[in-house]
């Protein structure tokens, strides 16, 4: 009988093992809920349509940068460059709003801009072999003093957020369904098909997985990588876009305090900093997992510096686990 | 004299393998010099005033780089320098404040103690949880920074003025000696107190052993584990120090981290240090902060719009390794 309990008790273990390392999601959604029902009981009556609305429009730009790192990562890459693009992105659209092209001027300039500063990263990674958290860190240095610059030209034409986007980044649907989904589910749809379903997706999890079979298989890593930079900097200037609008507010620092949490995100959602594992799925969760729990310090009243400890300390624990059950597997 | 000859033959080979080992370095040190003569060039009066103006300017920074190092070499990467040196900074403004010096050597000794213990969590953490050191070291400086605002949430404190006074002026108040600037000697000094012993000890072999191959050291008898502590606890040293470099040069503690974890990351591939472990030295991104500073200096001096400084940085810091990598590849071929 003893035999049997604990081998009963080991299987359900072995169970939940292979659950967390095959649907990482599951226990993912589960440790939100556990989250939701926290800052319910913190505060009852906090947790409304509304206050969902309001997590989830602070989640998706968050979720957005933490794509662009699921993407790059797959590969066994990361993107340091992705908030200075965002910034970047917010601050330009918004100087460029009273040219005679407008908004729609603004956009298209900084969408071009992003990819030109995706396609050197691309080249710098992918052809000249550069480590990507150089070369990605080297351009937001040149993105950052790039868009000093321009706001040194720019001072006098003055700056407000374009009232379009700050429709879309802060607006909701009847109080509850934020505009910014407008945005977010084609993007989200896109990447999600994209990798699972096109050839393009499996050959960025073929690369990180083992870049040798890969290039032995005849895949050309150097063109798939710029292809993928260039992506994660479109997605980035994205974002910038919605965190301006969001937060009503142009500056070329706007989003340097998202980028490591956009890190986070993705690897509490179960992508894997070494490439060949993990997915957007599990990253959106990650990024929602982020957003509520500093809605929940907020609601604890606990300080900006009690937050940012048990920030790190649920990475770590986070991350552990995952180690845990994919080296046992 | 035969013997005679064959010494001195054998010397010039010392040095050539010597120079060869360190190429990087002194291609940089190369660069540094053209740097110094083109300042020099634009501003005719540069002059001891500057060069300790300097030397102040790149203490923390240097010393972060040097902390990233020892990591890199090691085959890790820590994220957390940054916040390590705002923590230990507003510990050691806080503690100091209003107190006499005999008491600030006692927070100077506390802080360094406070820097090993923070780097060794951070080491055992790696070990323990197999976590990739980019992401722990990730967690751990929000961690740090977090530990940072609990000790004071605005800026503020004081410093020993022997801690000021330990880094700004000349050495000695000679008119050629001005030169030698004592936040210069300062960090030259200590760096080699800790660096040159340990290079040639058994741990400092064993740092560039698991950086370059974990298995093989591994098989060698190099035990993993501790020497992976060790390195982040140094690295937590030297963070400590550049934390209290940063209070002695401004007189306060900022609960902030500066820019100072990427730019480190930065200085040290500048300097010769190898992303993937086990190359390079800690003597290389100090001349690699050097030159990142310098060239700030200099678009001041032109009158450039400093911002283009950071650019220009940046493309460096890009360019250099892609020149690094198409020399290697040819090298190797």
């Amino acid at each position: 009988m003893t035999v049997a309990a604990v081998s009963g008790r080991t299987s359900v273990a072995a169970a939940w093992r292979a659950t967390l390392r095959d649907r990482p999601i599951i226990p993912l959604i589960g440790l939100l809920a556990i989250l939701v029902l926290a800052i319910d009981v913190a505060d009852p009556g906090i947790v409304t349509p509304g206050w969902a609305g309001v997590i989830a429009r602070a989640a998706i730009p968050l979720a957005i940068l933490a794509g662009c790192q699921t993407l790059t990562m797959l590969t066994g890459g990361i993107d340091l460059s992705v908030a200075s693009i965002a910034s970047m992105a917010g601050f330009v659209t918004a100087t460029l709003l009273h040219s005679p092209g407008g908004l729609a001027q603004g956009i298209v300039v900084v969408l071009v801009a992003a990819a030109l500063v995706g396609l050197v990263n691309g080249i710098g990674i992918g052809v000249f072999r550069v480590h990507p958290l150089i070369t990605t860190l080297g351009m937001s240095f040149v993105v950052l003093g790039l868009s000093n610059v321009w706001q040194l030209q720019m001072v006098q034409t003055g700056s407000g957020v374009p009232p379009v986007l700050r429709t879309v980044g802060s607006g909701t649907f009847a109080d509850v369904i934020p505009y910014s989904l407008v945005v977010f589910v084609p993007l989200a749809a896109v990447i999600m098909i994209g990798l699972r379903r096109t050839g393009y997706g499996r050959l960025l999890y073929a690369i990180g997985d083992n870049p040798a079979a890969a290039r032995l298989s005849g895949v050309r890593s150097w063109q798939v990588l710029i292809v993928l930079y260039v992506i994660s900097a479109i997605m980035a200037a994205i974002a910038g876009l919605l965190i301006s609008g969001l937060s009503n507010t142009a500056s070329v620092s706007l989003v340097d305090s998202s980028l490591l949490p956009s890190v986070a995100a993705a690897v509490i959602g179960g992508t894997s900093i070494f490439g060949g594992r993990g997915g957007f799925g599990g990253t959106m969760v990650g990024a929602l997992i982020l957003t509520v729990l500093s809605a929940l310090l907020t609601v604890l009243g606990m300080p900006e510096a009690t937050n940012q400890v048990v920030f790190g300390a649920i990475i770590v624990v986070v991350a552990a686990a995952y180690t845990r059950v994919t080296s046992e597997a | 004299m035969t013997a005679l000859a064959v010494t001195s033959e054998r010397r010039t080979l010392d040095v050539a393998a010597w120079a060869r080992r360190n190429a990087w370095t002194l291609g940089l040190v190369g660069l540094l010099a053209l740097l110094f003569a083109f300042t020099k060039l634009i501003q005719p009066n540069y002059g001891a005033f500057a060069i300790q103006g300097l030397g102040i300017s790149i203490m923390p920074l240097a010393f972060a780089a040097v902390a990233q190092a020892i990591v890199v070499i090691a085959g890790g990467i820590d994220l957390s320098i940054g916040s390590m040196m705002a923590f230990t900074s507003v510990v050691a403004a806080t503690l100091m404040e209003g107190q006499g010096d005999a008491f600030g050597v006692v927070v100077v000794a506390g802080v360094l103690l406070l820097g090993i213990a923070l780097g060794a969590i951070n080491g055992t953490l790696v070990v323990t949880t197999h976590v990739p050191d980019i992401i722990v070291t990730l967690a751990t400086s929000f961690v740090w920074a977090g530990f940072a605002l609990l000790v004071r949430a605005a800026p503020g404190g004081g410093a020993s003025s022997w801690l000021m006074s330990l880094t700004a002026g000349p050495l000695f108040g000679v008119e050629l000696l001005q030169w030698l600037a004592k936040a210069f000697v300062v960090l030259i000094v200590i760096v080699a107190l800790v660096w040159i012993p340990l290079s040639r000890s058994r741990l400092g072999v064993s740092l560039y052993a698991v950086g370059s191959d974990q298995l093989a050291a591994f098989r060698s008898g190099v035990a993993i584990g501790r020497t992976k502590v060790m390195a982040y606890a140094l690295a937590g040293l030297f963070g400590a120090i550049a934390g209290l470099s940063l209070t002695a040069s401004t007189g306060i503690g900022t609960p902030v981290p500066g820019p100072y974890t990427l730019q480190s990351v930065a200085a040290v591939v500048l300097g010769g240090v190898s992303l993937a472990g086990g190359r390079g030295g800690v003597f290389g991104p100090i001349v690699g902060v050097i030159v990142l500073q310098l060239i700030q200096n200099d678009t001041t001096f032109l009158g450039i719009d400093p911002n283009y400084a950071l650019v220009v940085q940046g493309v460096i810091l890009v360019g250099v390794l892609i020149l690094g990598s198409a020399l290697e590849s040819r090298r190797t071929n």
